[in-house]
């Protein structure tokens, strides 16, 4: 694997995408984006907050327990980077997962039943929340330790170049993450190797209560594989076609050959670290106005409408589907019975 | 009086070398400082310089010579004034490749014997599919045993520190990197942490990483991949995400180098539910054992000793020859005590009973081999037989590989027992540096040879 010339394509322009005011108060060009994928994409964001907001409610009832970290305010990150994504392609996450296994295509009522600990969840009862994966859908988890998906990104990313499949892995970190030891050793092998991986900094200002700016030294993020002569970009996170055009760059550079990519997606979670977090480190107004202003959804709404792509009626209709999908979801994950005793020591090891 | 040039440790564990090259001739003059001769070790090449000034007056040792012994007089250099006639009367070079271990103070306190113990009375290995053997050393019997895997499956690499270009830390991969390529054989930086996560991700995604720590000492930079990725994620997954990885390398004491590299981590690992941990001691064991580990689809922790590398043994000739993960063997039968160890300590739990022999107490060795799973059932079998168990592992007592021996005796051969289990341990210290603290840590034949005679009461 390894590439004794080195290259060196300069950082790919690195521009800071703007931050957008409110979606509606400015002049929008007309968006690179088909109906079909817009409404696409306006679908799956919905998915993934109803789903979510339904997970928070199942756990105030109890039904889901330990911990359980929601993606709520975050939906356009995976979904625009699945745009660009691709069959062979893999995907690896924190414990803040269930969006992204959503849009890896995995059934919400697997998803859901997971999180209630039942028999019919992806992990048969046995991962949670933060352990999930699906090999069927390219969704390697769904991992508990702080950056630990990093290297293991990485390694999917090795076995692509490894295998020749022109697969990419798209590993997902958060801003919290980035500051761990493993992600500078996994950058550093990436770019040795020229292995296919983009490395996605979810920067939702706050890794649990700390903020960015008293974590990092340095708080542009999507420098951080500069070091290692990787391309970063900063991406407006909160916008789906940024984050899919962001994507398409990332993957372009990564199935060129070129190695690997960094992508900083300027974000925000609306609730807690996890369920039990009050979230006192930041204001309700600093909440509010991000909801108000940039909330990722109603920007894909306002741009549906505006390019009249479909009124009123037809997203409604939408929203009645989505609602359905998740309450399917919710009643199967509370009726799906709890695993079997003897699951217990089933899948401790494969039997050889 | 003319000056003995002796044949240099180069590292910790070195007992032998091959005299290279000498690159300077009789008659020479040399000063303090010149390179006077190449000496090649297992592990590399090195320049042996002088530390006197004068004459190189007699080479004792001649170019290519293999199997010098360490402190063996090599060469004698003759001080201002002396001619050769002060030659006259000194040892002629000895003959190569001494059978003479080391003195216990030397720089290798921990000595393996040159030629390797013949396991006294050893029933044929079930797994032996050839009557066949060739001698070979633990380090060829590992360097065969990848070479054959990876040639048998595609998807089978090695990474690690020093693994290609180098040859190996250790020389355990010698030539791989030219039979293979470094798409297959793959020098990673130093970064235990990074390239244990990587090659869990690259199992998730396929292929079966043989992981190699330079020691195992250094793993634990890379214990949380070890144990949170590869060894839970079946389970967390349901069943769906297995992590076929062999992290390999030495484990327990080397030889003088001190408490932060050497550690036997062997309780550690068999800790672990969804890991397996096996120890080989022999040749056979090494090749046989790593063979089955790279087939097999769980993480599987390989603990070598570095002592044993260079340690010869028979090994079955049949390509098709493993050994299965899980089963102890009978390294000597015997009907009085059972004498339990893995790894090096099987060569010191031999040497042991050669002595308790000579005192009419014959022990039964049983070599673990495998760590998790235990192979119970031959320990309790030998235990029914003998009714007295002493454990020996180099590791330290609490919470040890011998803790667990004697609960698992207690709970499946109590009324077996006619004494206590006993355990010989290391030391519970850190490992100290001074040549004589060191051998006073690691267990010695003796020690084992005490608790076999108070186990049966003599």
């Amino acid at each position: 694997m390894a590439t004794p010339a080195r290259r060196k394509p300069k950082a790919a322009a690195a521009k800071a995408a703007p931050r957008r005011k409110k979606a509606a108060a400015k002049a929008k060009p007309k968006p690179q984006v088909s109906r079909d994928e817009l409404l696409g994409f306006y679908r799956e964001m919905l998915l993934i907050r109803r789903f979510e907001e339904k997970a928070g409610q199942l756990y105030g009832m109890g039904l889901i327990g330990g911990f359980c970290h929601l993606y709520i305010g975050q939906e356009a990150v995976v979904v625009g980077m699945q745009a660009a994504a691709r069959e062979q392609d893999t995907m690896v996450t924190s414990y803040r997962d269930h969006g992204h296994m959503l849009v890896s295509g995995m059934d919400p009522k697997g998803v859901m039943a997971e999180l209630t600990g039942r028999r019919g969840g992806y992990s048969k009862g046995k991962g949670g929340s933060m352990h999930m994966f699906s090999r069927e859908a390219g969704f390697f988890g769904g991992h508990g330790i702080v950056a630990a998906q990093v290297p293991i990104g990485t390694g999917l990313a090795f076995a692509h170049k490894y295998r020749q499949d022109g697969g990419i892995c798209v590993t997902y970190l958060g801003d919290g993450a980035i500051n761990q030891g493993q992600v500078s050793e996994a950058f550093n092998m990436a770019s040795l190797w020229q292995l296919p991986a983009i490395y996605v900094i979810e920067n939702n200002k706050y890794g649990m209560g700390t903020s960015v700016e008293r974590a990092s030294a340095t708080t542009d993020l999507h420098r951080r594989g500069d070091a290692f002569d990787i391309p970063g970009m900063q991406v407006d996170g909160m916008d789906v076609l940024a984050v899919k055009a962001a994507a398409e760059v990332a993957t372009a550079h990564c199935r060129a050959g070129k190695g690997p990519y960094v992508l900083e997606m300027k974000t925000y979670r609306y609730r807690g670290h996890s369920m039990s977090d009050p979230a006192k480190y930041r204001t309700k107004e600093e909440v509010s106005k991000v909801r108000q202003e940039s909330d990722p959804i109603d920007y894909a709404r306002d741009l549906i409408f505006e390019n009249k792509m479909a009124d009123e009626a037809s997203l409604k209709e939408t929203d009645r589907e989505v609602k359905a999908l998740v309450t399917e979801a919710a009643e199967f994950a509370q009726q799906s019975p709890e695993p079997e005793p003897e699951e217990l020591y089933t899948d401790v090891l494969v039997e050889a | 009086m003319p000056i003995q040039v002796l044949m240099p440790a180069l590292s910790p564990t070195m007992t032998e070398g091959k005299l290279a090259k000498w690159l300077k001739n009789e008659g020479d003059a040399v000063s303090a400082g010149d390179a006077l001769c190449e000496i090649e070790t297992d592990k590399a090449t090195m320049e042996v310089e002088a530390v006197d000034e004068g004459t190189l007056g007699k080479i004792l040792v001649a170019e290519g010579v293999e199997g010098v012994a360490v402190n063996t007089p090599i060469a004698v250099i003759l001080a201002e004034g002396e001619d050769a006639s002060a030659l006259q009367g000194m040892a002629a070079a000895p003959a190569p490749a001494q059978q003479a271990a080391p003195e216990a103070d030397t720089v290798a306190p921990v000595t393996v014997p040159a030629s390797a113990p013949t396991a006294p009375a050893t029933p044929p290995e079930e797994e032996t599919t050839s009557a066949n053997t060739v001698t070979q050393t633990v380090r060829e019997a590992l360097r065969d045993a990848m070479a054959e895997e990876m040639h048998r499956d595609e998807s089978v690499f090695l990474m690690g520190e020093e693994v290609g270009q180098y040859q190996g830390a250790y020389k355990i991969s010698q030539g791989l990197l030219d039979e293979f390529g470094a798409r297959r054989v793959v020098d990673t930086p130093i970064t235990e942490h990074g390239f244990a996560g990587l090659g869990v991700g690259a199992a998730f995604g396929g292929l079966r990483p043989i992981v190699e720590f330079m020691t195992f000492n250094f793993a634990m930079q890379a214990i949380d991949h070890i144990i949170n990725s590869a060894s839970k994620t079946l389970y967390m997954s349901g069943g769906q995400m297995g992590c076929p990885i062999v992290f390999r390398g030495p484990n327990g004491a080397a030889a003088r180098v001190a408490a932060q590299h050497s550690q036997c981590y062997a309780s550690w690992y068999a800790h672990c539910p969804g890991l397996k941990v096996v120890s080989p001691y022999s040749a056979a064991d090494a090749k046989g054992l790593l063979k089955s580990a790279i087939r097999d689809p769980n993480p599987v922790i390989f603990l070598e000793n570095e002592i044993l590398y260079g340690s010869s043994f028979e090994v079955p000739d049949d390509p098709d020859f493993t050994v299965p993960i899980g089963r102890a063997k009978i390294e000597r039968a015997g009907g009085d005590v059972t004498i339990t160890a893995f790894s090096l300590m099987v060569e010191a739990a031999l040497q042991a009973a050669e002595s308790l022999a000579a005192e009419g107490i014959e022990a039964e060795v049983v070599n673990l081999r495998s760590l998790r799973p235990f192979d119970t059932d031959t320990v309790v079998q030998s235990v029914q037989k003998t009714n007295r168990m002493v454990s020996v592992e180099e590791g330290w007592p609490a919470a040890g590989i011998g803790s667990e021996l004697a609960a698992q005796m207690m709970e499946h051969a109590f009324d077996h027992l006619d004494a206590p289990v006993a355990r010989v341990t290391g030391t519970d210290v850190p490992m100290p540096y001074a040549a004589n603290l060191e051998q006073l840590t690691i267990p010695r034949p003796d020690n084992i040879v005490a608790a076999a005679k108070a186990v049966c009461y003599r």
